[in-house]
């Protein structure tokens, strides 16, 4: 079409200007298509780590907080759960199976995690899927430990290796486990969630190691052996959560609200699922405020796209009355000039899709290790697309403004030629 | 018997509504294929009459017959069109499109006009093929002229490759407005020889424009404005 070529060609005649704003859109639609690409791939890595969970139970504290440090890793209890709550909801006739966990340690800033077999048996992530062993097998004995995939293949370990576990989390404990190593009994397969940069020991061996630790400080001169420690009664006190699976699923509620109501102590059982949407809801906020802003870059973006088609239409007066004077009716005047401004709209957000996966690809291995969030690059989705169909409509409105400028331009100035 | 190419009757324009009459013209006939020259001071009205001709501008009264068609009964879009297929313009000063080529810029009519493509056509030629016949004409076809920006050509050099534009497609009618303004007095009669010459060719109604008394005596017929416009008299 004569319009198109025309369009085409007339950027091209400017194509130093064209480019830049071509590239401020693309820098901009990339900006926006990332952050909404990570704020996707972050929700379904997290909804990914846990699967077939009924329930989570800790100390009472908030919600979001006891799913955060059971699940991903991320910040402390506040308070431990006695070991014989955790057996007396662990025998009660609805529950399946149990999985204690105790938190606290850590290993050259991973953090070790106690618990029992059934973790290898029952634990479910990403859509009932269990966990498999690249190498070796479940721990046996008191000393033995089982490694996330992304521990031994940063730290380069294998199995048989013996390892040193640190009092705390962090990357430069102090008090260190010297006395009492653990050896490497299986590699886990990778998950692409947190269970990758864990440590897995049994509680028998989390209790063995603070023998003779008192409210978390070594007692001085008291140092009873590895040896010694693995004969005495390894059974904990206390742990810092549990998961439940049940029988069926219709007893849940009824389960949770017996937890919360424990005379015992001060318990609080959760439902996976609910929480993450709590906690979705909370983010959304922060989600939503964020996608605003990259989306008022790219308006951003176009207004500047605007700036430069309205500056240049009156120096292109001259050229609109000769396009007059050869047939092109006013009309084709607004089709040149607004599809300008599409053309260079389109081209920028073509621009920034590459350049987002330019991105997506040299920045994903880093991401990962940051922070453990493993990007899928996949083909755009349906709301990247739609976002892109958007910010082409944005493109297309604001090219109007230049568009019937011109147009009323050429139906005042006729084929004369007004400098 | 010659046919006429223009008639113009009755006609009376002014810019806005309450400002005095620019035009005021009772009537005025040119026949098929002459070459007239209008002659006029500056401001009496001539781009005026051309804009009314071509059908860019209304006139608030009157009629104005080019061929066998009232422009001014056109609907806008049927007078764009009509523009297109039957009238070449070539203007004062910088007429060409920057960004296109010399080739380019002379088949630009044919783009928005079928007509005068198929007339480019029926002559067995493409319209690249005709347009550097033209330029041949004009002296325009060499190579490194072809290939140049057209913004580095010469002014005549762009008045011409503007007369290659104005004549693709044999249009019936053919309008300068001041197309020598800015060439010296020599290259001045040169180009208008030019301009004759395809135009007889082409069969085309050739209207001149321009307050230069001296390009007068180049033209068989000239018209001062002042003769078609009552108004001029009234004030002169
Ligand atoms: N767009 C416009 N709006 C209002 N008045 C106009 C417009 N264009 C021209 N005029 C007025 O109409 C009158 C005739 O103008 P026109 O351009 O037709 O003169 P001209 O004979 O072509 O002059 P020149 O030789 O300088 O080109 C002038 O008085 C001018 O001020
Ligand atoms: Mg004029």
């Amino acid at each position: 079409m004569a319009i198109l070529s025309l369009a085409i060609k007339s950027l091209l005649n400017r194509r130093f200007t064209a480019s830049l704003v071509l590239i401020s859109i693309a820098l901009s639609v990339a900006l926006l298509l990332g952050v909404e690409r990570l704020r996707v791939e972050s929700r379904n890595s997290f909804a990914n780590t846990i699967s077939g969970t009924d329930l989570i139970v800790g100390a009472r504290s908030g919600s979001i907080n006891l799913l955060l440090y059971s699940v991903f890793r991320i910040g402390d209890a506040t308070n431990n759960i006695s070991w014989k709550s955790y057996r007396h909801f662990a025998n009660n006739k609805m529950v399946k199976w149990s999985i204690p966990i105790s938190l606290g340690d850590s290993h050259r800033g991973y953090r070790v995690m106690g618990t029992s077999e059934d973790y290898f048996r029952y634990y479910r992530y990403s859509k009932h899927r269990q966990l498999e062993f690249l190498k070796g097998k479940p721990f046996e004995q008191v000393y033995q430990a089982v490694l996330g995939h992304e521990v031994a293949e940063k730290l380069g370990y294998s199995v048989g290796q013996e390892i040193i576990i640190a009092h705390g989390a962090g990357k430069t404990s102090f008090s260190m486990h010297k006395d009492k190593p653990f050896t490497v009994s299986g590699i886990l397969a990778a998950t692409g969630t947190p269970l990758d940069r864990t440590v897995h020991v049994s509680l028998q061996g989390i209790e063995a190691i603070h023998k003779g630790w008192i409210q978390g400080r070594k007692v001085p001169g008291l140092n009873i052996s590895a040896e010694r420690a693995s004969r005495s009664d390894l059974t904990p006190n206390s742990i810092t959560a549990f998961m439940l699976g049940l029988k069926s699923r219709i007893a849940t509620f009824g389960l949770q609200r017996e937890i919360n109501e424990y005379p015992g102590e001060p318990l609080q059982a959760i439902l996976p699922g609910i929480t993450l949407q709590q906690l979705w809801d909370m983010m959304a906020v922060a989600e939503n405020a964020l996608l605003m802003v990259t989306g008022l870059v790219v308006l951003i973006g176009l207004v500047g796209m605007l700036t430069v088609m309205l500056a240049g239409l009156n120096e292109r007066r001259r050229e609109m009355a000769i396009l007059r004077s050869v047939g092109a009716r006013p009309m084709h005047i607004l089709l040149l000039i607004t599809g300008e401004s599409l053309l260079l709209c389109l081209l920028g957000i073509a621009a920034g899709l590459v350049l987002l996966y330019t991105g997506l690809f040299i920045t994903q291995p880093y991401i990962e290790t940051l922070w453990g969030l493993y990007l899928s690059i996949g083909l755009p989705t349906e709301r990247e697309w739609g976002l892109m169909g958007l910010i082409g409509l944005t493109g297309l409105v604001v090219g109007l403004v230049p568009g019937y400028r011109a147009y009323r331009y050429s139906l005042a100035d006729g084929m004369s030629i007004r400098i | 018997m010659t046919e006429t190419a223009i008639s113009v009757n009755d006609l009376r324009y002014r810019w806005r509504k309450g400002h005095a009459d620019v035009l005021d013209i009772p009537s005025w006939k040119v026949a098929k294929g002459e070459h007239i020259f209008i002659r006029g001071a500056s401001g009496s009205g001539k781009s005026t009459l051309l804009a009314l001709l071509a059908g860019v501008l209304l006139p608030q009264q009157g009629d104005i017959q080019i061929l066998d068609k009232y422009v001014n009964r056109l609907s806008a879009s049927q007078r764009d069109h009509f523009r297109a297929d039957h009238i070449g313009f070539v203007f004062q000063l910088f007429n060409l499109i920057p960004y296109l080529s010399v080739i380019e810029n002379v088949i630009l009519p044919c783009r928005f006009s079928r007509f005068r493509k198929s007339k480019v056509n029926a002559c067995g030629r493409s319209l690249e093929q005709e347009a550097i016949r033209l330029l041949n004409h004009l002296d325009m076809a060499g190579d490194k002229l072809l290939h140049r920006p057209v913004t580095e050509l010469s002014v005549g050099q762009q008045q011409r490759v503007a007369t290659a534009r104005a004549l693709i497609g044999s249009p019936e009618i053919v309008i300068a407005d001041e197309p020598t303004s800015a060439l010296d007095s020599e290259m001045r009669e040169a180009f208008i020889e030019l301009l004759f010459q395809e135009c007889r060719e082409s069969g085309s109604t050739l209207l001149f424009v321009s307050h230069d008394r001296q390009l007068e005596s180049l033209f068989r017929h000239h018209i001062p404005l002042e003769e078609l416009n009552r108004l001029e008299q009234e004030t002169a």
